[in-house]
């Protein structure tokens, strides 16, 4: 009891909650303005995700991705990068999946070919965000522009992949895929709703992250690297091989994502009119989970449940499910500036420490 | 001949939006603050103008409809700049996190404006936005006249303001004032300039700026609002900022590179030659010469040196 007592009295885990309410909050009052019911507009919303057996599966299907590139962002961000690529690491693990899948189909048997078709998307995912990392250590080149640049040459060039070598006569997509992550035996249960071994993958990549960053030495460098790149070196440290190593890293979290989204979910690849924006929304995962592992699933599932729920939101209250972004928005807004929820809390919560301090 | 003036126009067209975005992204980063946020304000801009611009065209306002579009943008673009400024300067929140928080808001709020004012429709309403205005006597002038001087206002607008803000970033009190907070925010402070107040102007100047480049779009190329509207040329600005080496003139030059191999990829078609070459490795063009031309020339990048830090007078 004392243990739960002392984890909510540490602002880490209030601070996150309360900005998570104030987010509602805020969304609630944009409703009111626009003349909805808040009320039903949010229950509506949970009703959607835990209304049936289907759409829960649906929401976790919704949030599998999220955690993958949230990883990978988060992954980047402890080693001292800002990885905007993980959008384009997912097409390309996307494509690497479709490649092996479809070519090697009829070659090898099952129990060969998943793995290493999801092998292959983790691979190929790491060494498109290693060649921003290389870029960076070599030449200095900040990541940024390489991985915003490197997102659209993933684009064209999964399109052009699919379009040339596995295109299915006549559409718009690959042809389908014989490789398949799904859980068959789960599906009775589900309603058919597409679960597949990518969450599981999911929170294995999330032990890893916390395993590899915080109980080893290769990790322990790639945070030092990351809290002070000068220090790290004047310790001894290659800094420019660290920088290679955490891109490719949170490259391979980022092509695992498009392993479950093709293996998974879809069991083909379409034909991209745009970026699908997996990446951007690691992005928010990432700054929401405080780029910790932990909270980087905690915070999918929150971001999974909101954006899946708010197609719900528009059936049941009439709201547009852009207001989800609002929200979201705030969260983040909220956990970043914790000037503000401190403000709020002061007069319950701070100043009780305080006299305990005395 | 004619080709290459119709190009080079085609190209301007393109780049105005990416050269406003660009110059605004120096500003706030010159100051010291991040500003991932561009392509959330180019987003409120566009909102802003399409809104503002058909209001203004039902108004009877004909020709000036489009400065009531530009105008809405800026106003629309500086208050959410502010949400950016709020939380990285005065609560020293992570700057990389608030400007994510302002392309949340933006497509947000800005789609959810356009359902509650439009009854529902995710798009606004069609107007004219801008005509081309020729300069006279320039316009004569054979490929640069067609190019250059036949152009939206907001291009002509776009190249004076390079220049304006070069010589006010580089040539004035005020900018060296800006850059010194930028670089070294303490040494600043110790010689009398307000850190703070530097960061907020140079943060709301983005969002004006930023602001316009999104109006550039709806006024001159969709002449609509949609949830598509603006899909990536925020961070394009971001890039053309870096690879400009937070220099006006260099942004300048980047964001016309942007454009133009963004026009040549309609003008390539033309051509019969192109058939034999895949349309993706047309369209993959600008990005890899991007990175070419970083690895084989520019080399390290110069980023302002306190870019990224709250201000802590108390820190040594």
């Amino acid at each position: 009891m004392s243990r739960i007592k002392k984890i909510f009295a540490t602002d880490t885990y209030i601070i996150p909650l309360i900005a998570i309410l104030l987010g509602f909050l805020v969304g609630a009052i944009v409703m009111l303005i626009g003349g909805y019911d808040p009320v039903a507009a949010y229950s509506a919303l949970f009703k959607r995700v835990f209304g049936s057996p289907y759409d829960f599966g649906e929401a976790v299907r919704e949030m599998t991705p999220l955690m993958f590139t949230g990883l990978a962002v988060a992954f980047a961000f402890r080693s001292g990068m800002f990885n905007i690529g993980a959008d384009g690491q997912v097409m390309i693990g996307m494509t690497a999946a479709s490649v092996v899948g479809i070519k090697l189909g009829g070659v090898l048997p099952a129990f060969l070919l998943v793995p290493l078709a999801v092998i292959a998307a983790g691979v190929c995912g790491g060494l498109w965000a290693g060649i921003a990392g290389y870029l960076k250590a070599k030449r200095g080149i900040n990541e940024v522009i390489t991985t915003i640049m490197l997102n659209w040459i993933a684009l064209f060039l999964s399109n052009y992949i699919v379009r040339t070598f596995l295109l299915l006569q006549g559409q718009n997509r690959s042809e389908d895929n014989p490789a398949s992550l799904s859980m068959t035996f789960l599906f009775s249960t589900f309603d058919n709703a597409r679960l597949h071994w990518g969450t599981v993958i999911a929170l294995a990549a999330a032990t890893f992250f916390y395993v590899y960053l915080w109980k080893t030495k290769q990790g322990y460098e790639m945070r030092a690297v990351g809290l002070n790149p000068h220090a790290a070196e004047y310790a001894g440290m290659n800094v420019g091989r660290n920088v290679i190593k955490a891109m490719f890293i949170s490259g391979v979290f980022a092509g695992l994502a498009g392993a479950g989204e093709v293996l998974g979910v879809f069991h083909y690849q379409s034909v991209f009119a745009a970026s699908p924006g997996y990446g951007f929304d690691g992005i928010a995962v990432a700054l929401l989970g405080l780029t910790h592992p932990l909270g980087v699933i905690l915070a999918a599932i929150l971001y999974g449940t909101l954006t899946y729920g708010s197609a719900g939101m528009s059936f049941g209250a009439d709201v547009p499910p852009e207001l989800i972004r609002i929200v979201i928005g705030s969260i983040i807004f909220f956990i970043a500036a914790q000037g503000i929820v401190r403000w709020v809390l002061k007069p319950f919560y701070f100043k009780r420490k305080k006299e305990k301090v005395l | 001949m004619e080709v290459l003036g119709q190009l080079l126009n085609t190209t301007l067209v393109f780049s105005t939006a990416l050269i406003f975005a660009a110059l605004g992204g120096i500003f706030s980063e010159r100051s010291g603050v991040v500003n991932i946020g561009l392509e959330g304000l180019m987003m409120f801009g566009a909102f802003a103008a399409a809104v503002g611009g058909y209001y203004a065209q039902e108004a009877g306002m004909g020709e000036w409809a489009p400065w009531v579009g530009v105008l809405s943008a800026m106003a629309v673009g500086v208050i959410g700049s502010l949400i950016h400024a709020v939380a990285s300067i005065t609560f020293k929140a992570d700057q990389t996190i608030s400007g994510t928080v302002i392309n949340f808001l933006a497509a947000g709020s800005t789609l959810y404006m356009v359902k509650l004012i439009f009854d529902g429709s995710g798009e606004t309403p069609l107007i004219d936005g801008f005509s081309k205005v020729s300069i006279p006597g320039l316009s004569k002038i054979p490929v640069i006249g067609e190019g250059i001087f036949n152009s939206y206002p907001t291009t002509y607008l776009a190249i004076i303001l390079v220049v304006v803000i070069y010589f006010v970033l580089f040539k004035t009190p005020f900018g060296l004032r800006l850059r010194a907070v930028g670089e070294h925010p303490s040494a600043a402070d110790t010689l009398g300039v307000n850190v703070n107040k530097m960061r907020y102007i140079g943060v709301m100047l983005s969002g004006l700026l930023a602001g316009i480049g999104g109006a550039t779009i709806t006024l001159t190329t969709t002449g609509t609002f949609a949830h598509n509207t603006i899909s990536g040329q925020g961070f394009i600005a971001i890039a053309a900022m870096i690879f400009g080496k937070w220099n006006p003139l260099g942004a300048f030059g980047a964001a016309v590179f942007f454009g133009l191999s963004q026009a040549i990829r309609n003008y390539v078609q033309l051509f019969e030659w192109s058939k034999s070459i895949p349309q993706e490795f047309i369209f993959m063009i600008p990005y890899v010469l991007t990175i070419i031309v970083l690895v084989s020339a520019v080399g390290r990048s110069s980023a302002p040196k306190a870019l990224g830090e709250p201000y802590d007078p108390g820190k040594r």
